[in-house]
């Protein structure tokens, strides 16, 4: 076991894990945060997509160990500090970017890194950019909509209802 | 102008505030103090005899609690198969014992041999690895027509072969359909095969088996879209377990498509070892695991003819479909290729005459079961792919030989035993044209050939059927189970609503869009109304949701045990208002006197209920809550009109969406927002299904796509924005709400318009190709081309 010692969400953290301890099931499993997601095992679905670093990174591909010293900003750490919904959150409610919500922590995770990268991103950039995050629920329509939505973009004459 | 609330509104969801802030509680978030982990050993062939397990090694290894084996489940129930299918003999379908615990032998890649509880995953998992397993491989059976042939080897030794039943429908119908075929102007037919999917709801599935030493009950957490099924089955067939001694809870579930229905082993499993070792027990699924024990969906391979006369009327359509079943049969399975797909078989027309065949067989393979849709894609694809080719082989319109044969006159009743109540198929043809810009398409492909691409576009047409029912129907076809559903409108003392529901949400926005019909139908804002699911210790007895029939069923219990509630709440209105309860109206939340300026609110009445100091006790008791069971007269019957535009790339073979247009007739609808969302999804499953998955088996039965770098699941670059529009709307005749059901028409009318549209770019080519089984892929579109 190794000590490993970050800050989460603003926070300063510690913990003991194996060697092989992801960085997905120290966050799940040592500090109970539960929104990071985990949707498979070969790093494909990007369910648990969280910003190392201010790097969006597959929690599932990282060991806690390589993430000690580092800046750690999960779901649970997007909301607005009064706690309502960030731009994009709010977008994701707008635009019925969700269903069952599982896919959600990690689209949410991918869409803020993205914005950071390109803050006015077309159609084609969005959907090449979430390749790594699979949805089964929306087939991406409302999820791609909301987030050119989140990127002050006008999203009134995409099909809708 | 869109209404700010109640029914019609696109109400935002409520949900969404806890899933997109991490907040939301799934199975896997669930742990209980004192847990232990179970890792499920699997067998990594496909058929074999099992001679030997040694656990010893193992045993002794850091953190184990304890191994299970097959042999500790001896006198436990199998897991049960919930409906049971007649042969066109009038035989019952050959059903076998499906252990928890492989028993003898291992009968697909991922059978449970061993359990191994340690008191953590990792420690479950090294001492599997030192499990010392003896196998004596036997010969697999994997295609199906080789299953069913003489001298095959047996998946199950005591069964007579691998064929589960033969079935004819209707069967009475099978020599006027052979001599329609003999008088036909036209005959076209068509082999395919409908490929084999794996759901892959984004959260894998999960179960916590709880056990209390103190008042032996026993809890289950499991990722379920009906946690009362789940408790029946396990509870009273394989476990022993009385009802009231059972809870099994559903929390938040990433996700269901049909494969969450099912009462798996890991569920029996989890719950059966709390007891066992004294601790809770917690299984999570790897996706590794997923596709070698979620229950797979189609897997059907058809041979279907359609006959037409000299004016190219359909006269009789004849089918002879083999279903896989795999290894075991599972929940529904053996319903799915016969009670949802033959009856679906007469599409949107008025074909005369029908004779369907289904054999289905057992195989060395995973379970197959529903999938969004469940048999009726599979009887919209081997329709609409065979009506498609009628019209290309006769030279007419595809379009207007499906509008020369449309059902026009409602109700109908087709030769496949079913009625449609309502629908208006030229309608939503008209719509589709409009939205999918069909007078445009000769334009884009112009534009197309500039770019060097060939372009196609499919068209089709789809209808199925929802909320399946009426249960004393149902029962004598086979189920098992009542198909209603359940609801309580508990009425809080200050005038808020709890509604308990025995449908389940897995993504489908019940806690909006619920609340938006009750809201509507007293008067109140829809935050006054909370809806409560997922749980057997809150819930009346329910059905939960699948075959999309939470608002045409669940909705319409919650409907009726809200009437039962307003007619009470007049009751107390009259004595309040000191008038007839005749005279006593409703309206936005305010009960008055008919014809005068008396009235009393909502609130006031429900207080009342509750603080009942001046109140008729004499009359009626105090209090307002009722349940309502409602069990419908009939299913309910979506239909639509989709199209797709595909380029294909001639170099390479690949297939691009350009666009898609999907126009639905759902009847009624509660909530726009979300029935796009789900049409969007669905059609973003039929897309896949068409150009990417396909769950594949060696001649071994080793499966090959066993992950997502090996499935291909739709990514966001796959698909395009749609077009979808659900203005086309023919109420429902038989539920209170008017409505049809939106949950799986995406799914289910979006295979053939792809397929249609990629032969479409083809013979536009000049290309000789009048079929490719999906998935589309570019190797498989190439070789066409270049065949």
């Amino acid at each position: 076991m190794t000590q490993v010692s970050m800050t989460v969400n603003g926070k300063a953290v510690s913990g003991e894990v194996e060697g092989r301890t992801l960085l997905s099931g120290f966050l799940r499993d040592s500090l109970n945060l539960t929104g990071t997601h985990v949707g498979c095992d070969t790093s494909q679905c990007g369910a648990c997509v969280v910003h190392v670093d201010g790097v969006a990174v597959k929690a599932c591909t990282m060991l806690a160990g390589e993430a000690d010293g580092a800046e750690v900003t999960t779901i649970e750490g997007m909301a607005n500090p009064d706690g309502s919904l960030s731009t994009i959150q709010q977008a994701f409610q707008d635009h019925h970017g969700l269903q069952c919500g599982f896919c959600t922590p990690g689209m949410v995770m991918s869409a803020a890194a993205l914005l950071q990268e390109n803050p006015k991103p077309s159609e084609t950039e969005i959907r090449e950019y979430l390749e790594g995050n699979i949805c089964r629920c929306t087939g991406y329509h409302n999820i791609v909509k909301a987030i050119m939505a989140a990127a002050g973009q006008d999203v009134s004459k995409i099909a809708a209802e | 102008m869109p209404k700010d609330g109640g029914i019609g509104a696109s109400s935002k969801r409520r949900e969404d505030v806890r899933f997109l802030t991490g907040r939301g509680r799934y199975t896997d978030d669930i742990n209980i103090n004192n847990q232990t982990y179970v890792h499920f050993l699997r067998s990594d062939v496909a058929h074999a005899k099992i001679n030997g397990i040694d656990t010893s090694a193992a045993a002794a290894m850091p953190g184990v609690v304890r191994i299970f084996t097959g042999a500790d489940f001896e006198g436990i129930g199998s897991i049960p198969c919930g409906w049971q299918v007649t042969d066109r003999h009038g035989e019952p379908m050959q059903e076998p014992a499906h252990p928890v615990l492989a028993q003898g032998k291992v009968r697909h890649v991922g059978d449970p041999i061993c359990a191994v509880v340690a008191e953590s995953l990792e420690q479950a998992r090294d001492a599997a690895e030192a499990i010392e397993l003896d196998l004596e491989e036997l010969p697999a059976v994997v295609d199906m027509k080789a299953a069913v042939a003489d001298g095959a080897t047996k998946v199950h030794d005591d069964l007579t072969s691998n064929l589960c039943y033969d079935w004819g429908f209707v069967e009475e119908n099978r020599e006027a359909v052979d001599k329609a075929f003999e008088d036909a102007a036209h005959v076209t037919s068509l082999e395919l095969v409908n490929n084999r999917l794996v759901a892959n709801p984004m959260e894998p599935r999960v179960a916590v088996g709880d056990w209390n030493a103190g008042t032996d009950d026993y809890t289950l957490y499991t990722t379920s879209q009906n946690p009362h099924v789940i408790r029946l089955l396990m509870g009273a067939f394989v476990l022993g377990i009385p009802e009231h001694k059972l809870r099994v809870v559903a929390p938040d579930v990433g996700g269901g498509f049909g494969t969450k229905i099912f009462h798996y082993a890991e569920e029996a499993f989890c719950t059966f070892a709390a007891k066992q070792v004294g601790r809770p027990v917690k299984w999570t699924s790897s996706r590794s695991e997923a596709f070698m024990s979620d229950a797979h969906g189609r897997d059907h391979v058809t041979k279907i003819e359609l006959a037409l006369d000299a004016e190219n009327n359909f006269t009789a359509l004849r089918t002879e479909t083999y279903a896989n079943m795999g290894a075991y049969l599972s929940t529904f399975a053996p319903s799915i290729p016969t009670w949802l797909h033959g009856t679906l078989m007469a599409g949107n027309y008025k074909t005369p005459l029908i004779y369907v065949n289904v054999k289905a067989v057992f195989t060395n393979t995973v379970p197959v079961d529903a999938y969004r849709g469940a048999g009726r894609p599979e009887a919209t694809f081997q329709l609409e792919r065979v009506v498609d080719k009628a019209a290309r082989e006769l030279g007419v319109d595809p379009i207007e030989l499906r509008r020369q044969n449309f059902i026009t006159e409602f109700p109908y009743a087709t030769p496949v035993a079913v009625e449609y109540d309502t629908g208006d198929y030229n309608a939503t043809m008209d719509k589709l044209a409009e939205i999918g810009d069909l007078s445009g398409f000769e334009a884009r492909l112009e534009d197309s050939k500039k770019r060097g691409k060939l372009r196609g576009l499919g068209v089709n047409c789809y209808i199925e059927a929802c909320g399946i029912a009426p249960s004393n129907l149902v029962g004598q076809l086979g189920a098992r189970a009542g198909l209603y559903e359940s609801a309580t409108v508990r009425v809080n003392a200050t005038g808020s609503i709890s509604v308990m529901t025995g449908s389940h949400s897995h993504g489908q926005g019940h806690e909006t869009a619920f609340p938006q019909v009750i809201a509507e139908m007293i008067g109140i804002d829809e935050s006054q109304v909370e809806i409560v699911h997922g749980d057997t210790a809150t819930s009346p007895m329910g059905m939960g949701t699948y075959g999309s029939r939470s608002l045409a069923v669940g909705g319409s219990a919650m409907v009726r045990a809200a009437e039962k509630v307003i007619n009470k709440a007049k009751k107390i209105a009259s004595h309040l208002l000191e008038a007839s309860e005749a005279d006593i109206e409703l309206k936005d939340g305010q009960f008055t006197v008919a014809g005068t300026d008396k009235s009393v609110a909502w609130g006031d009445v429900t207080l009342a209920a509750y603080v009942p100091h001046n109140y008729p006790l004499e009359e009626i008791e105090p209090g307002l809550e009722e349940t309502a069971f409602y069990d419908p007269n009939n299913f309910t019957y979506p239909s639509g009109a989709y199209c797709c535009e595909v380029e294909v790339d001639p170099e390479t073979g690949k297939v691009t969406i350009e666009s898609f247009a999907a126009a639905d007739d759902f009847g009624n609808i509660v909530n726009p927002m979300i029935v796009s969302g789900q049409v969007h999804g669905g059609l973003a499953q039929g897309i896949g299904q068409a150009l990417l998955e396909n769950c594949s088996y060696d001649e071994n039965g080793q499966i090959l796509s066993a992950s997502y770098m090996d499935y291909a699941m739709p990514r966001a670059d796959d698909v395009p924005f749609y077009e979808v529009d659900h203005s086309c709307q023919t109420p429902c005749t038989h539920n209170p709400l008017g409505v049809k059901g939106c949950g799986e028409a995406g799914a289910i009318g979006s295979p053939p318009a792809v397929v249609n549209a990629v032969v479409d770019a083809l013979q536009r080519a000049g290309k000789d190709v009048t079929h490719i089984d999906m998935p589309l892929t570019p190797g498989k579109v190439w070789a066409a081309m270049n065949g």
